[in-house]
């Protein structure tokens, strides 16, 4: 899931600065299981904007608002009475949610109120690990399931730095003491499997165009897009033909 | 001139189990408690949502106590013990938003703690004649009835 935590009420305070009528959108999917901006979290930042803002002798008109995703426009659109009415709207969305709102309702002033942080799992209640990097290129068969890009902060792929640290018997990695080194990992796994020698094969450096490093990316499944049609006016629409006037 | 004394408006979240048992034990004692406290009943103070003690205070309350069992006798476990993490969570919120974390305290008793109860219900009450009324009661805000109103436009939109 993608992990987020809630900025400081302050920041969302000055934020919202010169707008009175404010929605929070919380989202229900990915955030709603980090407790970060789900249906609750939308309810307990909207009353504590309204007490904040009134104690501040600014009060402000904040109720909330939860769909099920942000980043798919059918979700948004069920909104769209509500945009409408505000004078800013606050996502409790990952960055993606805050783009979508932002992208969908182009005369919205649409703000963010989660720092998104990145692609993990609840290790336990309350605790939450960074696990996939989205790099495009995925190795975690070569690299028996642990990956070296998230969770190795030099995102070596030729095992371990010189840095490890061995602390209570455990291979912690040397900018946290609490962290795993990701290569004393993997090499556990690969002796556990007895395959051991799989790791003496060199990688090569990795191309990193499929990462970020190649700009914005996209995916394109021609078997999925539906037709696009030219309506009278002129736009491009996709849909089904046959419901087209 | 008659000097009025402010009397503070106290919701108490009291666990079945224990805190409002105790409540009417004190009552069966004829042990007198403040009448400034109110109670709400909750199955376990494991139910606590501090978006209900975040409500409570928007709706005007000056504070709040949270009652549950004794550490290492909720009837649930450990219910009480999430309780008392959440209570601290809510001290936070109430720090970011500008009120006093004291109007939110948890407290734990038994069942047969009658006197306990009423004495934990005069503690808050003091504690809360001594910080005030909540400073979201003067004026320049909305009404309790408006505030139901916008608790009313919480929702759930697009739900598969």
């Amino acid at each position: 899931m993608i992990v987020a935590e809630q900025k400081p009420l302050e920041e969302i305070k000055a934020m919202l600065n010169g707008a009175h009528k404010v929605l929070v959108v919380g989202c229900g999917t990915c955030v709603t299981v980090c407790f970060a901006g789900g249906a609750r979290e939308a309810a307990i930042l909207a009353a504590s904007l309204r007490m904040a803002t009134r104690l501040d002798g600014d009060p402000k008109e904040v109720s909330d608002v939860t769909v099920q995703r942000q980043c798919e426009w059918e979700y948004l659109d069920a909104i769209r009475d509500r945009i409408g009415e505000v004078d800013a709207v606050l996502s409790l969305g990952c960055g993606v949610g805050v783009q979508a709102l932002a992208e969908r309702f182009p005369e919205a002033r649409v703000l963010p109120g989660l720092n998104t942080l990145f692609m993990g799992l609840p290790l336990e209640p309350g605790v939450w690990a960074e696990r996939c990097a989205g790099c495009g290129d995925c190795i975690l068969d070569e690299t028996f399931g642990i990956c070296p890009i998230a969770r190795c902060a030099k995102q070596l792929l030729n095992g371990p730095c010189g840095g490890v640290q061995i602390v209570d018997g455990r291979a912690r990695c040397e900018l946290s003491q609490e962290t795993d080194c990701a290569w004393a990992l993997i090499v556990e796994r690969a002796m556990r499997a007895g395959q051991l020698e799989k790791l003496l094969q060199i990688r090569a450096p990795k191309n990193w165009a499929t990462a970020r490093d190649g700009g914005q990316r996209k995916v394109v499944r021609e078997d999925l897009r539906l037709p696009v049609h030219r309506t009278d006016d002129g736009r491009e629409t996709t849909g089904d033909v046959s419901a087209l006037p | 001139m008659v000097e009025e004394v402010f009397e503070p408006e106290i919701v108490a979240f009291c666990c079945h189990y224990c805190a409002y048992g105790a409540a009417d034990l004190a009552g069966n004692l004829r042990i007198q408690y403040p009448a400034n406290v109110k109670i709400v009943r909750l199955p376990c103070t494991g139910k606590l949502d501090v978006l209900l003690v975040l409500e409570a205070l928007e709706a005007g309350a000056d504070g709040v106590m949270v009652a549950g069992c004794l550490e290492g006798d909720c009837h649930f476990r450990e219910g009480n013990l999430n309780a008392k993490r959440r209570v601290a969570y809510a001290r936070h919120l109430l720090q970011q938003i500008g009120l006093e974390a004291e109007r939110v305290e948890m407290f734990t008793l038994s069942s047969a703690m009658g006197r306990q109860f009423a004495e934990a219900a005069t503690e808050m009450t003091e504690r809360i004649r001594t910080l005030g009324p909540s400073p979201l009661k003067s004026g320049n805000g909305f009404s309790r009835e408006e505030v139901k109103d916008d608790r009313r436009r919480t929702e759930t939109a697009g739900r598969d």
